[in-house]
């Protein structure tokens, strides 16, 4: 007889328009196992997970639970099923607190017994080893502490099967040691876990099997011990990878950039920097780590011209010119005096890409002013695109296509390509790899060390640590808009970095 | 295999070939007028009969032919006008008090120098004065915006009324005629546009406008400006733009063009100044320029389809006796249609696949 498995995919096919997201997928978990599901952007990590949780419906096929052929027609029918997701972007209400969230939208009979569903939070919590007060507002929670309320929100609910997107992506090194104990107990308590992520690292640490994805299929399920990152690359790439970024010494690096005591504050008058000071130089990659929120962003927008600066000097040193002050001029005067801003923002269009336009029309955001007449220059940004195009290897039907509707990777490979494009002399690029898959982000990488290698300063904001410690040279970490430490990356661990994000200066705080 | 699947579902079509869209789009035109012809039968017409007479009396001769145009003009003129902004997501629906206001402006110069000014001094004239105050009618919300984020939607739909409140109060107290007439005096010959086959020369000014705003539109700097600027702000700001000045600039095109509208009325068409002078003109132009999706040469077609139906319905009420309010009926169930349409053309309806079907696989 055939074991029961948790979940069970037979013959999973999804098409969206001309597109096969997933085609002929037979996949199985099993209770009180956890497992990464792993496969390069596109692949339809998340598509596959979302017909298990009820956002989409396949066109072919049946999901099993527990053995038994189900229909997952709605997010309420995968809790029918027990199956519960944790997505990337949070789903909260801010203004509500923990346990007015995770009751939300349930149905439950007799009035609301605030005190009764604190008591069935805090159980929960202490189940699983959570830290979490059930009458916090969200607003005033941390990344890490909003995620727990969705990890509970879904274990309220009574499921079995936990599936968890890029729940990493935003957490310090200490948050996510947290989050796989969790993970862990959740584990023995006999739940089944799928965790999607591109961390290979963390798919070696936490799971007991790996599924890999590639172009909508699924290639193989094997356990975590008898596999090693090379091999996993390989499946999801489907070719040998070199994995590894060609640091090289920095060479003669001269100061580019000089920040000395830039505060900058919110529209409600909150400083969102405070005395931040660095040097940039040329030829180096300067790295700035910290948690969601440190006020990297707007550092980059602020030297960038973008912010309103109360108070601080931005001293730009150009080779072969004199130096110049950067603060009070426009943000056109800046871009022109070679400082090239690529910011990837949270939803990777709305700052530096028009999503409906083309890639001749985004080449034009940066050379749209020039030339004298009324009329706008189509020719150049159009050979810059082809140009983009061929260099970058983009993936688009052609030039004209709205970049909206590339994936992800392309988006970003336009967006750096084209700052790339401008013959920079500093870079700064923020969270450049958002998103993409291993492969694409190497390019990113390698497009970014070229950078250097021609004398560029090169600002690099980042979400994975290990990265930064391979690409840059120097980082600085920045916690609550102060400059917490900066760090030679050759020399410095994860775990020192960890420290300086969560408290100024890495001293530890009770 | 998969008994419960959903009756019906919808999926996104990722890319629709442009011969598929127009026959979409084919299939709502028609599927409105059938829809327009059950209204005719409730009515008491015989549908084949009733288009038949509308078609007549709009394009059949050549009196409903200048009608047809003389109705267009105007809404051409106005969704140019409307276009711009639009394309930035400023929703300036204030184009009715936009006219009014140009051909305040314009209908000031016709009263004032009727009798001493020729007219190839006197139009040019009234022309610029109703862009300068049509323009100012719609920067003063532009401004509030720029200045204090005000809802532009709300302020523009104020300045309406204010706008029509106003020339009625000129129709009672200063401008009036004989007194106690609340008349506005007709304009001297001097401050009348010349007719070209039949109809004011507003419908070539208009038609030299479509052309020209469809070049600003997409080859000049500001063209690129507004398309930013309406996908993001953010964007727009950060590719060096001055996101206040543009907005601005636009509502003041927008309003200029509005203002000229209102002239081309007031001296064209009606040869005085009323408080309905605009007649709705700055709302249906709204339909003309979303059901043309802001292409300006699309906009001489929907325009001229109104046009062709408001002025059909009116040989309809005296030919058949049937209400020409029906026309607007009409006019309501093509517009749904048309933009519901849309919905077709961006999705797919997937039903569910009969069990047979499956028991094959």
């Amino acid at each position: 007889m055939e074991k029961k498995h948790a979940i069970e995919f037979r013959g999973i096919t999804k098409r969206f328009g001309n597109v096969v997201a997933n085609e002929d997928v037979n996949l199985y978990l099993d209770k009180g196992v956890i497992m990464s599901l792993l496969g390069e952007n596109g692949s339809g990590k998340t598509t596959l997970m979302n017909m298990l949780s009820g956002i989409y419906f396949p066109d072919e096929g049946q999901i099993l639970v527990d053995g038994k052929p189900v229909t997952i027609a709605s997010p309420k029918d995968a809790f029918d099923n027990k199956i519960g997701m944790i997505h990337q972007h949070f789903k909260l209400i801010d203004v509500f607190t923990a346990a007015e969230n995770i009751i939300l939208g349930l149905k439950e009979k007799g009035t609301l017994d605030k005190k009764e569903i604190s008591k069935r939070v805090k159980a929960i919590s202490e189940k699983y080893g959570f830290d979490l007060d059930p009458d916090k507002k969200i607003y005033e929670m941390s990344v890490s502490e909003k995620q727990t309320v969705e990890i509970i929100k879904v274990l309220y609910r009574g499921a079995d099967v936990l599936i968890l997107d890029e729940p990493t992506a935003v957490l310090t090194p200490q948050e996510t040691h947290k989050l796989f104990k969790v993970l862990r107990a959740m584990r023995e308590d006999g739940k089944s876990v799928i965790i999607i992520t591109h961390k290979l690292n963390e798919v070696m640490e936490i799971s007991d099997v790996v599924a890999v994805l590639r172009k909508g299929r699924h290639i193989a399920t094997v356990k975590t011990e008898e596999t090693d990152e090379i091999q996993l690359t390989e499946m999801m790439v489907g070719r040998k990878v070199e994995l590894n970024i060609g640091r090289t010494e920095p060479v003669n690096p001269v100061p580019r950039l000089t920040v000395a005591g830039l505060t900058v504050r919110n529209s409600e008058g909150i400083n969102k920097l405070e005395d931040v000071g660095f040097i940039a130089y040329g030829g180096e990659i300067l790295g700035i780590a910290g948690i969601a929120g440190s006020g990297q962003k707007e550092l980059l927008e602020a030297v960038a011209g973008l912010r309103h600066i109360s108070s601080g000097s931005i001293i730009y040193s150009p080779e072969g010119r004199n130096p110049e002050e950067l603060v009070g001029k426009s943000p056109m005067e800046i871009k022109d005096a070679g400082v090239a801003l690529a910011f990837v923002p949270e939803d990777r269009l709305g700052m530096g890409l028009v999503g409906g336009m083309g890639m001749t029309e985004n080449m034009m955001l940066r050379s749209w002013n020039k030339g004298k007449g009324i009329f706008i220059d189509r020719k150049a940004p159009e050979e810059l695109a082809e140009k983009v195009l061929d260099h970058l290897e983009v993936v688009t039907p052609s030039v004209d296509y709205p970049v909206r509707k590339l994936s992800g990777g392309n988006v970003q490979k336009v967006l750096v390509g084209r700052e790339i494009a401008s013959a920079p002399s500093v870079l700064m690029s923020a969270y450049a790899v958002r998103g993409l898959d291993i492969n694409t982000s190497y390019i990113i990488y390698d497009l970014m060390s070229e950078q250097k290698k021609k004398g560029v300063a090169v600002i690099f904001v980042g979400e994975d640590l290990d990265v930064l410690l391979e690409l840059c040279d120097k980082i600085l970490v920045l916690c609550g808009g102060k400059v917490s430490g900066v760090v030679d990356a050759r020399t410095t661990s994860k775990e020192e970095i960890g420290l300086l994000m969560t408290s100024l200066g890495g001293k530890e705080k009770k | 295999m998969n008994e419960k699947a959903p009756f019906l579902r919808l999926a996104k079509r990722e890319n629709i070939n442009k011969r598929n869209v127009w026959l979409i789009r084919a299939a709502a035109f028609f599927t409105a007028l059938v829809l327009g012809g059950l209204i005719f039968v409730i009515a008491g017409a015989d549908p084949i009969n009733a288009y038949g007479s509308l078609l007549e009396g709009s394009l059949g001769n050549p009196a409903g032919l200048r009608q047809v145009i003389k109705v267009a003009t105007p809404l051409l003129g106005t969704a140019l006008a409307l276009a711009p902004c639009f394309k930035m997501k400023y929703w300036n629906i204030g184009a009715e008090g936009q006219i009014t206001m140009g051909a305040v402006g314009a209908s000031y110069l016709a009263l004032s120098f009727g009798d001493t000014w020729n007219s190839f001094l006197l139009l040019p004239a009234m022309a610029i004065m109703g862009v300068i105050f049509g323009g100012l009618w719609s920067g003063i919300p532009a401004a509030f915006k720029a200045r204090y984020g005000t809802n532009e939607t709300l302020f523009t739909l104020m300045m309406n009324y204010i706008a029509i409140g106003i020339v009625g109060w000129l129709q009672g107290g200063p401008w009036e005629g004989k007194p106690g007439s609340q008349i506005i005096p007709m304009f001297k010959p001097a401050a009348v546009l010349p007719r070209i086959m039949g109809v004011h020369i507003g419908w070539i000014l208009v038609l030299i406008l479509t052309a020209i705003m469809f070049i600003y539109m997409n080859y000049t700097k500001h063209g690129y400006e507004i398309a930013v600027l309406g996908e993001s702000e953010n964007t727009a700001r950060y590719a060096g733009m001055n996101v206040t000045k543009v907005t601005i600039r636009t509502a003041l095109l927008s309003g200029g063009i509005s203002g000229l509208v209102g002239f081309m009325v007031a001296s064209g068409a009606n040869m005085t100044l009323y408080a309905s002078v605009a007649g709705g003109v700055g709302f249906t132009a709204i339909t003309v320029a979303w059901l043309s999706q802001l292409n300006p040469l699309g906009m001489i077609f929907i325009s001229l389809l109104l046009a062709v139906l408001s002025k059909g319905a009116s040989t309809l009420q005296t030919s058949l006796a049937v209400p020409a309010s029906i026309s607007d009926i009409i006019t309501g169930i093509i517009l749904l249609c048309m933009l519901g349409c849309e919905f077709f053309i961006n999705y797919k309806i997937i039903l569910r696949e009969s069990k047979n079907k499956e028991g094959q696989k």
